[in-house]
């Protein structure tokens, strides 16, 4: 074999097993789990009237100081019933607060949800609309914010928040802000 | 018997009609802003049935990004205004058309570059055959 030869055939086999690798990989991705373009930056604005305090408008400034959850959740929402226990575990840590984003649901509904099922969050704002979610760069429920202490967001999780999706990805930003803040 | 089917007949056909489709009427001051709104919405992604633009799904989601691309029209914003908008809150993947940017250069110039070395190969083969 000639020495050009030799050389374009392991160019063409580089090549080759470059779009291979890049097409591959993309069959084992999830195109429903979309990346918040919210992480790294401040949480913005979420002035809405609290569940069972109306009279209070609730605020993303209430996150400064502590390390927060804010669940996005309705109660016609199935994958929101199966986390539910887990967040309802997760209310136990000190060092954790969850809020709740009660979204497009009827205010009697999710009172009854949390009458019945237990209530995790410290308040729960009222979006029957989902215009505030729409700021949050939210598109379905359930979804999870975290927050670090001085209110940036430092994860977001579609869909249920699991015991797994807790210890794999949630738990390790958490050691590393109870670490540096 | 027959006149009753026929009549069942165009009734069913009536019922069909495309008008009953309709998803949502919104009162337009101009056709210019109705063709804006028919524009914008065709170019943007609906994020939960993801092959789908937000003129097209049915999902919630898509309904409420109509709503706030009718608003914005209304309240006299511009076509960039309310793509940036979106594109601050969801990200790029909610255009149909990818942004020109250092991070998609490979999305654009790929199917060109492997254009290239297929022409490469191809009149490499040709010389060499003619050589021969």
């Amino acid at each position: 074999m000639s020495l050009i030869k030799k050389i374009s055939f392991i160019l063409l086999l580089i090549i080759v097993s470059g779009i291979i690798a890049v097409l591959g990989r993309s069959l084992f991705l999830d195109p429903n789990r979309l990346p918040s373009t919210l992480i790294g930056k401040s949480t913005p604005a979420l002035e809405l009237p609290s569940l069972f305090y109306p009279d209070k408008i609730t605020s993303n400034k209430d996150f400064l100081g502590h390390i927060t959850l804010l669940n996005v959740w309705a109660s016609w929402c199935r994958a929101c019933a199966e986390e539910h226990a887990f967040l309802m575990e997760l209310g136990r840590y000190e060092y954790l607060t969850i809020y709740g984003l009660n979204y497009k649901d009827e205010k009697d509904n999710a009172k009854k949800y949390l009458k019945d099922h237990g209530n995790p969050y410290k308040w729960v704002a009222v979006d029957p609309k989902g215009q505030a979610a729409i700021d949050w760069g939210v598109y379905g429920s359930p979804e999870t914010f975290l927050i670090d202490k001085k209110g940036v967001v430092r994860y977001r999780q579609v869909g249920a928040l699991t015991p797994k999706v807790w210890e794999e990805s949630i738990r390790p930003i958490i050691d590393a802000i109870r670490n540096d803040q | 018997m027959i006149n009753k089917l026929k009549g069942l007949f165009i009734l069913i056909c009536l019922f069909t009609s495309p008008a009953w489709c309709a998803q949502d009427t919104y009162h337009w001051r101009s056709t210019d802003e109705s063709t804006r709104f028919k524009i914008l919405t065709s170019e943007l992604r609906c994020l939960v049935c993801q092959n789908q633009t937000i003129a097209e799904s049915n999902a919630p989601l898509a309904n409420d990004l109509r709503e706030q691309v009718f608003k914005k029209i209304q309240q006299g914003e511009s076509n960039k205004q309310i793509i940036d908008y979106l594109v601050v809150r969801y990200g790029d993947y909610i255009l149909y058309r990818p942004p020109f940017r250092s991070s998609t250069l490979l999305l654009w110039f790929g199917p060109f570059l492997l254009l290239g070395f297929g022409l490469f190969f191809l009149i490499y083969l040709v010389s060499k055959n003619k050589r021969d």
